[in-house]
């Protein structure tokens, strides 16, 4: 665990030492503000409406503007965590420090898990800077801060997931633009993969459905853990983990 | 200390290294000489652990690099042919991060840092990025990187490659100074690297190795009998017939003579000393005796002799 530490501990330094956090965090920032404001606009001019309609329902913040804005912030991960995997491995390769690692007494799953924790902790520093965002929302209205923890754990497993893809597919190449290039395609599959389900009939429907990444998130952003998506979401991380370890482990057969 | 047997390592049809076998006592620095691509840094490679054998054992401080990777890992330190230092971490965090990794206890750490630092010459770069540092600095840190859990084996990989003549001289110094406390495999290209700095030199050509032994006993001996040099002053060919009369002599060439004086090339039987008997030949047939030495190949020529596989002449022509 002290190494897993270690390497981790590396990682989120590296990120930092080099502009990639400052980059990827900013213009996060950046995008996450400006749907900030236009999802509010949008909530602020229903509200007025509704006002003057005199009706009886009254919108929830929860479900009419922090919803919309978590699902559209998704978006956004979907191009920023290539660029925090690509390196990982890629560029340990290219330099040479992929030797330090390997011959340390340390084992390829500690490596493989010091990476991650240490992509997965850039990726929390990314959300963190939601909390300003959603601060400003408790401090002039009442949405509720139960849904809003259940949503930040199912984006936090969100990014897990694709975070260890990422670092599989890192393994496998020298170039970072590969590397990159090839996770993000991959993610945008996950993506839209329940696009055709429907044509080929109810199971394969079902089926794609069932992998799609987004799909497993909703519920987690209305206040709901459902085992089911637990599951998605950790078999997947722990699938991404495994491959990669394999991968750097067969690397060491091919040379 | 370490001990190799059989080693193969094949990269699909390629042969890297070929049923390597040597041995390397505590203490000893063995030298491991090659042309280029000869399988020196793969043989390395499965040393340290960082690829597998197709075929084979080796032993690192008594364990099985492929057995229990994790405790010979434990007593190697290992130099890659490039250090492989990370560019954005000062050299402190960075040799404080291998000495994590390397599993230096957390109360030991600042003095083994401040030790290795020392020992190696980077203590004045202690701030200064890995990336922003000179060749020779690189090389430095990752010794000391190499040096930092205190191992029982050194594994160094062109240790010298790419350094200025100052700094190569001090490197050997170095490597010549960490021989009592840690066991030394180094690899080289450069020949008097190794007759300067080794005990014991592995020759290693197309993935095989061709010879094993001291520098000075490889100079010697490579050839199937040993070679003496004689300056005989007298008639070349009474000298030759004399020569060729003492016991245990093969073959005289007479290779020069001015005037009087003529050189010789006596060759006599493998492990026979006749330079004794030689000597008394010739004063007793009345010649004057200018010169007798033993003629050793530079170790260039044995590198030359063992490395180079001379072409038929029919086949060099096609």
């Amino acid at each position: 665990m002290r190494n897993v530490m270690a390497i981790a501990g590396r990682e989120l330094r590296s990120y930092f030492a080099s502009p990639i956090a400052y980059v990827v965090i900013g213009f996060f920032a950046l995008v996450f503000g400006y749907m900030y404001v236009g999802v509010m606009n949008w909530f602020v001019q229903q509200g007025m409406q509704m006002g003057m309609g005199g009706g009886p329902q009254s919108l929830n913040i929860n479900q009419q503007m922090i919803r919309p804005l978590l699902l559209n912030m998704t978006v956004v991960f979907l191009l920023l965590v290539p660029l925090i995997t690509m390196r990982t491995y890629s560029e340990e390769k290219r330099s040479g420090t992929i030797e330090l690692l390997l011959t340390s007494p340390i084992t390829d799953l500690e490596i493989v898990l010091g990476k991650f924790f240490g992509a997965l902790a850039l990726y929390a520093v990314m959300l963190a800077v939601t909390l300003i965002h959603f601060g400003l929302l408790f401090w002039f209205g009442r949405p509720e801060w139960k849904p809003l923890l259940t949503a930040y754990l199912g984006l936090l497993l969100f990014g897990a997931s694709f975070i260890s893809i990422g670092l599989f597919i890192s393994s496998l190449t020298k170039n970072q633009i590969v590397a990159g290039t090839a996770t993000f395609a991959v993610f945008l599959l996950l993506w839209i993969v329940d696009w055709i389900g429907s044509s080929f009939g109810p199971t394969t429907e079902s089926v794609f459905k069932y992998l799609s990444m987004t799909g497993h998130l909703d519920d987690f952003i209305k206040g709901v853990i459902d085992t089911k998506h637990l599951v998605y979401y950790i078999s997947f991380i722990v699938f991404g983990l495994f491959l990669t370890a394999r991968s750097v482990d067969t690397e060491r057969w091919r040379g | 200390m370490i001990e190799v047997q059989h080693l193969t390592k094949r990269y699909g049809a390629f042969t890297a290294v070929n049923d390597v076998s040597f041995k390397v006592e505590r203490g000893e620095i063995l030298g491991f000489l090659g042309p280029n691509g000869a399988g020196k840094t793969t043989t390395m490679r499965v040393l340290t652990g960082f690829i597998p054998a197709t075929s084979g054992h080796a032993v690192v401080a008594g364990h099985d690099v492929f057995e229990q990777p994790l405790e010979a890992k434990r007593r190697t330190g290992y130099l890659p042919e490039t250090p492989p230092l990370y560019p954005d971490m000062t050299v402190g965090e960075y040799l404080s991060f291998v000495s994590k990794i390397k599993g230096v206890p957390p109360k030991e750490r600042k003095a083994r840092i401040d030790q290795v630092m020392r020992k190696t010459y980077v203590a004045d770069m202690v701030n200064r990025a890995c990336g922003k540092l000179s060749k020779g600095y690189r090389q430095r840190v990752g010794l000391a990187q190499a040096l930092i859990h205190n191992p029982d084996v050194l594994i160094l990989d062109e240790p010298t490659a790419g350094l200025d003549p100052k700094q190569i001289i001090e490197t050997r110094r170095l490597v010549k100074e960490l021989a009592g406390d840690h066991t030394i495999v180094l690899s080289t290209h450069i020949l008097p690297e190794v007759a300067q700095t080794c005990q014991r030199v592995v020759i290693i050509n197309k993935g095989k190795v061709v010879a094993v032994d001291t520098p000075a006993n490889l100079t010697g001996r490579l050839r199937g009998s040993e070679a003496l040099h004689v300056q005989v002053d007298g008639d070349p060919v009474q000298v030759t017939a004399a020569l060729q009369r003492v016991p245990g002599v093969v073959r005289v060439n007479a290779a020069e003579s001015h005037d009087h004086a003529g050189s010789y090339e006596v060759d006599s039987e493998a492990g026979r000393d006749v330079r004794r008997d030689l000597a008394r030949a010739i004063v007793g047939s009345g010649f004057g005796l200018l010169e007798l030495r033993p003629v050793r190949m530079s170790l260039e020529e044995v590198f030359l002799s063992l490395t180079t596989e001379e072409q038929p002449l029919e086949e060099a022509h096609a």
